[in-house]
This record gives C-alpha cells, sequence and structure tokens, in this order.
C-alpha cells in the first residue's frame, strides 16, 4: 500500500461528504424518515437534468437550486398523495421518487447525451475522478468538490447547531412545536431542502444510491450508542469519518489480498459503514444484541439460583434428609451446576458427599424467597380471587422481583398470616442483615 | 361540503353567535370539523368560565381529541371561529398550553426529562436563542412539583408510563399558560401519577386557570371536574357537572341508537345520489 497526496485528498472528500451527510440524516433517522432520503436523492435527478439542459453547464449554483426546488416538491408531493389518495406514506414516495427519477434518466439520457453527466455516475458516483477536477481557493490549488462539500458541511451544521432546539421539538413533538409558534411544517421543509441540496452536493462523489448509506448509517449507529441529541449528533460524525478514512484503506488494500486491483472508495465507505453499524448493534452497552442476551441470561441465572435456594428450604421442611443433589429446578443441567458453583462460591449453601445443604447464612435467604412467595400466594387468593391452587406459577414468577420493602407492604397488606391458602408456614421476617 | 346543514336536533344550550362573552378563556363559535368527506364535529359552540377544570367526555370517536386538536389550529376547521380570552387564537399562542396524548410521541427519542420539560420553555425562549440555565432552573423546578426531580437526567425510555405523564404535566407548568388543553392524561397511569395529576389540576384552578381535559373514566368526573362537556360528534351538553352529569344526558351520549345526525353523516361520506 501506498498513500500519496491523491489519497488524502480522496480521504477529506470521502469525509467531508460523510459528514454532511450524516447531520441531516440524524434528523430522518430520529423521524422515522429515513426512505425520504431514498426518495430525496433519486428524485433530484430530473433537477439536476433541467437545471443542465437550461444553462448547458455544471455549475454548482443552478444545480443546487434544482435539487433544491425538486427535493421539495418530493417532499410535498409525497404528503398530497398520501393525504388525498389514502395510501401510506412508503406507497406515495415509491409513486414520486420513481417517477421523478424516471423522469430525470430520460433527460440525461435524451437531452444530455454527449456530455459527462452519465447514468453509471448517477449510481456510484466517482470519488476518484472528482479529486482531479481542482479549483483554486485563496491561491491554494484544491479539488473542486472540497469546496463544494465544505460549503454544504458548514450549512448544515449551521442548521442544526442553531436550529438545535426547534428541531428537537418539531422531531420529537410536532404539535406541541406547531402550538408554541415553532411551525414543525416549516421545519420539515428546510431539512428536505438541505437533504435535497447534500444529496447533489453528494451526487459527483458517491452517487444517489450511496448517499442514503451516508445519510442514515452514521445516525442509526449513534442510536444505538447514546442517549442525548447532541451526543447522537457527535457520534454520527465519528462514524461518518471512520467510514471514510477505513473505507479507503479497505479499497486500496483488501482487493489486493486476493489479487484484484483497487475497488472504489465510494463503494467501500458505505460497506465499511455498514459494518461499523453491525458492530455495534452486537456490541452496544444498553441496545446491543449481545448485551440484551447477557442481560437475559444473568436474568435466568439469578431465577435458577433462587430456586435451587427455595427449593432446598422446601425439602428441609418436608423433614427429608440433606436433598439428593440437587433438587429438581426447571432449567439445562449447565445452568444448575453453575448455580450451585456460585452459591457455594458465597456460603449460602454447602457441599459434602455430591451432597447440597443449605447453610444458615443460606437458610435465611431462601426463607425469605419463600416468606415472599408464600405472601403473595395469600395475597393472590385472598385480594385478587385467584383460585388458591392457581397461585403458585404467578407467585412463583413475582418472588424474583420481591425486594424487602415491597415484601413490607405485602405482610401489612395481607396482615402477617402464618400460613398461605395452602396451610403451608410463612417463614417469618429476618431483620435486614447488616 | 363545508359548514353542517341546520340539521333539525335540540340544541343543548341557547347560545347563538352573538351571546358569547367575550373575556371568556375560551369561546368556540359554531365549529365544524371534517376529515375528508366525513363529519367529526358538528357545530360546536361554547363558552368556558374561567377557572374551571372542564371534563370532554363522550364515547371512543365522538371526537374529543379533534375538538382540543381543531381549537389548537392542529387539524383543519370546515367552519367556525374560536377565540381565547376573546382573540383569535393564533395571537393567543403564548397564553395556552397543551398536553398531548402519551402514545402521539416517540418515547425512545435521545432526550432527558429535563429537555423534554424545557421543550414547554421554546416558545417564551424564542427562534434560535439556546436553553440556558435559567430555563433548565425553571423545568427542574417544574419537574419537581410532579415529583420527578430525581429522574430528570434519565432518558426518557427509562420511565415508567406514569412517570411519563407526569414529564409531560411539568412541561405544560413550565408553559406559564392561562388555559390548559390535556388529551387523556390519566390514561394508563399508576395511582400515584394519578393523585399528582389531580392535585395538580387543583393548583392550577387555584391560581384561577382553566384547564380542559379528555376524560374517559365516567366514575371520577363528579370529583374530579366542576364543569363537563358531553360530547358525540356535537356537544350533547355542557355546564356545571352537578346540573349536566346526569344519566339522561349519559344516555343521550352514550346511546348506542345512531342519532339523525350520524345518518346523514353516513350519507353524505357515501356521496350523494347513493342510498
Amino acid at each position: 500500500m501506498s498513500w500519496s497526496v491523491f489519497d488524502t485528498w480522496v480521504v477529506v472528500i470521502a469525509a467531508l461528504c460523510g459528514c454532511a451527510c450524516a447531520l441531516v440524516g440524524n434528523y430522518l433517522v430520529l423521524r422515522r424518515l429515513s426512505m425520504m432520503g431514498d426518495a430525496i436523492s433519486h428524485a433530484v435527478l430530473p433537477g439536476l437534468a433541467a437545471a443542465f439542459l437550461l444553462t448547458h453547464s455544471r455549475a454548482s449554483l443552478p444545480m443546487f437550486i434544482g435539487a433544491a426546488v425538486v427535493g421539495v416538491l418530493t417532499a410535498l408531493l409525497t404528503e398530497w398523495i398520501r393525504r388525498f389518495g389514502k395510501v401510506d406514506e412508503g406507497a406515495s414516495m415509491g409513486v414520486v421518487f420513481t417517477a421523478l427519477f424516471a423522469l430525470g434518466l430520460i433527460m440525461i439520457v435524451r437531452g444530455a447525451d454527449a456530455v459527462d453527466l452519465d447514468a453509471d455516475c448517477v449510481l456510484y458516483g466517482a470519488l476518484e475522478l472528482a479529486v482531479l477536477d481542482t479549483t483554486t481557493l485563496f491561491g491554494m490549488t484544491i479539488p473542486q468538490p472540497v469546496l463544494t462539500l465544505g460549503t454544504v458541511l458548514l450549512i448544515n451544521a449551521a442548521f442544526v447547531v442553531l436550529f438545535f432546539k426547534e428541531l428537537r421539538i418539531s422531531a420529537f413533538d410536532p404539535e406541541l412545536a406547531t402550538t408554541l409558534g415553532i411551525n414543525a411544517g416549516v421545519m420539515h421543509y428546510l431539512l428536505m431542502t438541505l437533504v435535497a441540496i447534500t444529496a447533489v452536493a453528494s451526487f459527483e462523489v458517491i452517487g444517489n444510491i450511496l448517499v442514503v448509506a451516508m445519510m442514515i448509517v452514521p445516525g442509526a449507529t449513534a442510536y444505538l450508542l447514546t442517549e442525548r441529541l447532541r451526543s447522537m449528533v457527535l457520534v454520527s460524525l465519528g462514524v461518518a469519518i471512520a467510514s471514510a478514512v477505513l473505507g479507503h484503506l479497505a479499497a486500496i488494500t483488501v482487493p489486493g489480498w486476493f489479487g484484484f486491483p483497487d475497488t472504489i472508495t465510494a463503494g467501500a465507505m458505505a460497506a465499511m459503514a455498514g459494518l461499523i453499524f453491525l458492530v455495534v448493534l452486537l456490541v452496544a452497552p444498553r441496545q446491543g444484541v449481545l448485551s440484551q442476551m447477557a442481560h437475559r441470561l444473568m436474568l435466568s441465572l439469578r431465577i435458577v439460583r433462587e430456586d435451587l435456594l427455595g427449593n432446598l428450604y422446601r425439602q428441609e421442611e418436608q423433614a427429608a434428609a440433606a436433598g439428593a443433589y440437587p433438587p429438581h429446578v426447571d432449567a439445562p443441567r449447565w445452568m444448575v451446576r453453575l448455580a450451585v458453583s456460585r452459591l457455594a462460591a458465597e456460603g449460602l449453601i454447602q457441599r459434602t458427599n455430591g451432597h447440597v445443604a443449605l447453610t444458615d447464612r443460606g437458610r435465611v435467604a431462601a426463607s425469605e424467597l419463600l416468606r415472599s412467595h408464600r405472601l403473595w400466594e395469600t395475597f393472590l387468593a385472598d385480594q385478587m380471587s385467584v383460585r388458591p391452587d392457581h397461585t403458585h406459577r404467578t407467585a412463583e414468577r413475582l418472588e424474583h422481583v420481591t425486594d424487602r420493602e415491597m415484601r413490607l407492604r405485602l405482610g401489612q397488606d395481607t396482615q402477617a398470616p402464618r400460613l398461605d391458602p395452602q396451610g403451608k408456614a410463612i417463614p417469618p421476617e429476618h431483620p435486614p442483615a447488616t | 361540503m363545508s359548514t353542517a346543514p341546520p340539521l333539525a336536533f335540540p340544541a343543548a344550550h341557547p347560545a347563538t353567535g352573538d351571546e358569547h362573552s367575550p373575556a371568556a378563556p375560551l369561546s368556540i363559535h359554531d365549529m365544524t370539523v371534517a376529515y375528508h368527506r366525513k363529519p367529526v364535529l358538528w357545530d360546536v359552540d361554547l363558552d368556558i368560565p374561567a377557572g374551571k377544570l372542564v371534563g370532554i367526555v363522550g364515547p371512543n370517536g365522538a371526537g374529543k381529541s379533534t375538538l382540543i386538536k381543531a381549537v389548537l389550529d392542529l387539524v383543519p376547521k370546515a367552519s367556525g371561529r374560536v377565540l381565547i380570552y376573546g382573540k383569535p387564537y393564533r395571537r393567543q399562542r403564548h397564553l395556552v398550553g397543551y398536553v398531548p396524548q402519551r402514545e402521539s410521541v416517540d418515547w425512545d427519542f435521545p432526550v432527558s426529562a429535563l429537555d423534554v420539560v424545557a421543550m414547554g420553555c421554546y416558545g417564551q425562549i424564542g427562534w434560535l436563542k439556546p436553553v440556558t440555565r435559567r430555563w433548565r432552573d425553571k423545568s427542574l423546578e417544574a419537574l419537581d412539583r410532579v415529583g420527578m426531580a430525581d429522574f430528570a437526567h434519565r432518558q426518557i425510555n427509562q420511565l415508567s408510563g406514569g412517570q411519563q405523564q407526569r414529564v409531560f404535566l411539568a412541561r405544560a407548568l413550565v408553559q406559564d399558560a392561562q388555559i390548559y388543553f390535556m388529551d387523556e392524561p390519566f390514561a394508563g397511569v399508576d395511582a400515584a401519577t394519578e393523585k399528582t395529576i389531580v392535585q395538580t389540576l387543583q393548583d392550577l384552578r387555584a391560581r384561577d386557570k382553566t384547564v380542559l381535559v379528555v376524560h374517559h373514566d365516567l366514575q371520577t368526573v363528579p370529583e374530579y371536574f366542576d364543569y363537563v362537556i358531553l360530547l358525540n360528534m356535537r356537544v350533547v351538553a355542557h355546564g356545571p357537572t352537578a346540573e349536566v352529569f346526569t344519566n339522561e344526558n349519559l344516555q343521550k351520549t352514550y346511546g348506542g341508537r345512531l342519532t339523525l345526525l350520524d345518518e346523514a353523516a353516513e350519507a353524505l361520506r357515501r356521496g350523494p345520489g347513493v342510498s
């Protein structure tokens, strides 16, 4: 792998593009409008073509104006068709953007055939070629897209910072926003305008399919990781930059491992963003797949533990000798074994010659569980009119979530009985452990 | 189709367009609301006196939420006029507080309870200005009043349904409004939250605020509200609870039989020429 100025510019352009997209994309994700990003990025095509056909140049300003007009038109048409056609938003979006996209393609193929606005570029852009298209700024020669994308990024950043609270309330509670005089509709169309402008600026760099990835994936990734809007926006920028850097590195190294020439950075960048999302989805601390699995596992382990304790206590009650190893608990064997060794390590049970028995401390813990269980049975039978032979299963679940304070209230509500509905003794409350 | 035809049904109140009191916190003149072509509220015409807790009661689909939303310009009116303290709503926004239904927002949104309450201040803060310490303190105080100060920095999806409703209530309090509209604040809340809401409503009344509440539990109406609007696509009756909340009126509101008006509405929806 060899790194040159060229590579640096590719990464800079990709990162500028990613950040500009991610900034507006956060609000699409939050408002469940992700497909609107897709729709607008496709639908701006006739706007671009019209601007091109009218001005016979690829000058930026007319193109941005054309895109902004068609972008807002897409949002308006979608809303009208949804309202008057009585179809859902997805269907009405599908009608609008495919029709506009097709119109744009026809305009390009028919009217602009001789020029370099071609259908390939529409699909995945030409990031590498874009670097070669240079311009001069303050005496420095820089690629043209750095200027355009930089400008769009600044506009988006200014929008997100200045209208931070207006965007937040319009996304969270548009009705309240409107009653407070912050017109959620105006904010919506402002956002759609910026989505359209961003789509156009990113268009020649990553094409209008991959632009959707850069709008949605950083925001969706940040959404999994954060609890505040401000941090969500910042994290989404980080994801966009990481996708750009890692994407370009992947594009110039990975194909080489398999004997292929370098691939295009735009595609690798979108793929990298997807990969980052996947990793976060697995390992995110709160909503991640792995952490939720771990959480469920810990919960079932605790329940097995407590059922073991409870059943040992019941065996003692029935005056059976120290039970056969281990008392029956409805759980996989490995979980029971794990629970037994944890309980033994904590000194709640004792293992001798393959038999397990409660220690004094274990007996206290178990009697608390049994007290919860039998108080719940009493409560359910007396106050909820559940048939006494139907109370066990419910009490079995409730006992695991009952702490001392709840048990004290339960005792008061049931007037602290000595026996449960089946006539079994309810163990007394122990003083809190110090 | 714009306004409701003057079909004959017994008017529960004699008020006409020009007998409204200019000082009333809310007066609605001949308001009709339609979705597509189907009318959902007919000829609502009423004045609400100041300093009252007003229950809006009626069966599902009676147009209770629609009444509030039409007053607040959130759904278009087919006809009619709404005055807040004698002036059009648009000029009186700052006097109006709103608590939407809890289900109307996404509780997984990345904001804290405090952030949500501060949203009630956005109208007072004004465009483009940030939420400064002063507003956060005010929001914290409101959270404290509904017993939620300890939860200020929790993300809202970590709150129970009742706690979420209290956050909404705190958000209404920071609005410093004169008249409040609350859409089913009692729906699906725990006993402690219900108590907090009732207490808050009474505090508001003691400060001469007017509160209109969409309410479902008929049993608690006489206890919570001193004024009721019985609604079933039209105002069946409205006035002081003791006078209006009678079995006969409830029968009229909840009675299963299609009224002449419903039949006319249905005919309109099917379109002319079809019978």
